[in-house]
């Protein structure tokens, strides 16, 4: 079963946010870089660039497909992951850590209280998959 | 993630795929793993340096009997059927009155009076109505046998070793578009030396209901689950190999829009063989020369071209990506492209369109990966 931590939050599109102070750090879940496969290719936006929520940021690409990125709060992004140019890898072996993917410093922090819970996001990939 | 449409097709290997994790897509009408836990990467590298076993039973397979078999079935395809010899496997393809593509696919002669057609899974039916329909009366028998058969490609440097353990057939013997008839794991069989990967490799056909077992034994004869072992390998790699290989896909490279020579496959079309559908089409584009050609590229910026996406050359929009994607041994980004002959030259620098930004290429020969020699 795929790993989804408690401490996290959740979207549809299958990235998770974790908050830090007034910043959202944004990935993509373990769930999500198992159906990708072997991630091989992934485009982050630049630091300053903004976002609004449910906006695409970026790609992450497997052998057979692309996917797009969204963020789920919206805001400037302070940091991309761009350790992840070289080694895309990261994104498959550790989604919640070193395959982290942008922090954005929000604009809005009431966003993230409307994202799912681990539980409920473990109960949407469930219903998804049947 | 969309709900899989009804009745899909599904090969006797479908409940082991899934015991073995293959993530299951629809292929052609067909139930088909896509890739095992081992990840497409790894099933094609180790296709290339050891072993990859491909259940690719969803193949159609139809067969003609008859003292004019060969006379019939030499006047539907473009390469010349006239001069197999039993026990020979030839790569060719269907053609329309246009000189374009109804299907690619191996004719086997097993005698003068018997050949086995093996066509893609998802024009089988498409072919099957197109041959039958070419039948006046000539003394031949059609049969569609594709439920008679499962196959299974062994394709690798290590595939030869792995299927000879479960044969008595002496494989080393058999040459390159060879086959036999024989027995693996005491089942009778037809053993082939082809494949679809740009590897040494064999594929084998058997029974359905043998299928399961054929498969398990080959896995083992072959060290699966070892580092240096056989890999389950799913559609995703079996298309990467092929698209380093430089081999067409129909449906991509080729169909009723593309004839043989803007494909470059003038190598299985013989213009002097005699009468077949096409024949003349095909003589006056080549006495008038291809308008559009079909070429190999490398990805020079960073990016993944996709299919289906736009080429550009001195910022015209020329031409489309028929197969693009990353090339797991070669670790570039590659792909096939139909671009005017004009602008068909190697080195020269082209772009794609990758979702609205222009990405940096350019021409290179076909095929982007050729086995060493041994």
């Amino acid at each position: 079963m795929a790993n989804v931590p408690e401490n996290l939050h959740y979207s549809k599109d299958h990235e998770w946010v974790r908050v830090e102070g007034d910043t959202a750090v944004i990935g993509i879940t373990d769930h999500a870089q198992d159906q990708l496969g072997d991630v091989v290719y992934v485009e982050l936006p630049r630091a300053g660039d903004e976002f609004v929520a449910n906006e695409s940021f970026g790609s992450v690409e497997s052998v057979k497909a692309v996917s797009e990125i969204f963020t789920p709060v919206s805001g400037k992004v302070a940091e991309a992951n761009d350790s992840l140019t070289d080694e895309p890898e990261k994104v498959n072996k550790d989604p919640y850590g070193d395959g982290w993917m942008i922090k954005i410093k929000m604009s809005s922090s009431g966003e993230v209280d409307s994202l799912l819970t681990a539980a409920e996001y473990e109960d949407f990939t469930k219903a998804e998959n049947e | 993630m969309t709900a899989p449409a009804l009745k899909l097709k599904s090969t006797p290997l479908n409940s082991i795929h899934r015991k073995l994790g293959g993530r299951m897509v629809e292929f052609g009408g067909w139930d088909m793993p896509v890739q095992y836990p081992a990840g497409t990467v790894e099933e094609h590298v180790r296709t290339r340096t050891h072993a990859g076993l491909f259940d690719v039973s969803h193949m159609g397979e139809i067969d003609v009997r008859g003292l004019d078999a060969v006379a019939f079935v030499n006047g539907l395809v473009s390469n010349d059927a006239s001069k197999l010899v039993d026990g020979q496997a030839q790569y060719s393809a269907l053609t329309t009155p246009e000189g374009t593509v109804i299907d690619d696919l191996l004719v086997y002669r097993f005698a003068e009076d018997h050949l086995l057609l093996v066509v893609n899974a998802g024009t089988t039916d498409k072919d099957w109505d197109w041959i039958s329909s070419h039948r006046e009366n000539e003394d031949i028998e059609l049969r569609n046998v594709s439920a008679d058969y499962c196959q299974i490609a062994f394709q690798g440097p290590d595939a030869l070793g792995i299927l000879q353990k479960l044969t008595r057939l002496p494989l080393s013997e058999i040459k390159y578009y060879h086959f036999r008839e024989g027995e693996v794991d005491g089942v009778p069989a037809i053993v082939s030396r082809t494949g679809y990967t740009g590897e040494d490799g064999f594929e084998v056909y058997a029974s359905p209901d043998k299928a399961e077992r054929l498969w398990n034994k080959s896995l083992d004869a072959g060290n699966f689950g070892a580092d240096d072992g056989v890999l389950a390998c799913g559609l995703a790699a079996r298309n990467t190999l092929r698209l380093e290989a430089g081999m067409c896909l129909y449906g991509h490279e080729i169909d009723e829009t593309t004839t043989l020579l803007e494909a470059n496959l003038g190598w299985i079309t013989k213009l002097n063989k005699g009468y077949f559908i096409g024949r003349d089409r095909l003589l006056k584009q080549k006495e008038e020369g291809i308008g559009r050609k079909l070429l190999g590229f490398e990805v020079t910026d960073r990016g993944i071209a996709r299919d289906g996406q736009d080429v550009l050359i001195d910022g015209q929009r020329v031409g489309q990506v028929t197969s693009g994607s990353p090339a797991p041994f070669l670790k570039k980004n590659i792909g096939m492209a139909y671009v005017p002959v004009e602008f068909a030259n190697e080195g020269r620098a082209i772009e794609i369109d990758v979702r609205g930004r222009r990405v940096g290429a350019q021409i290179v020969p076909l095929p982007f990966y050729k086995r060493p020699k041994q």
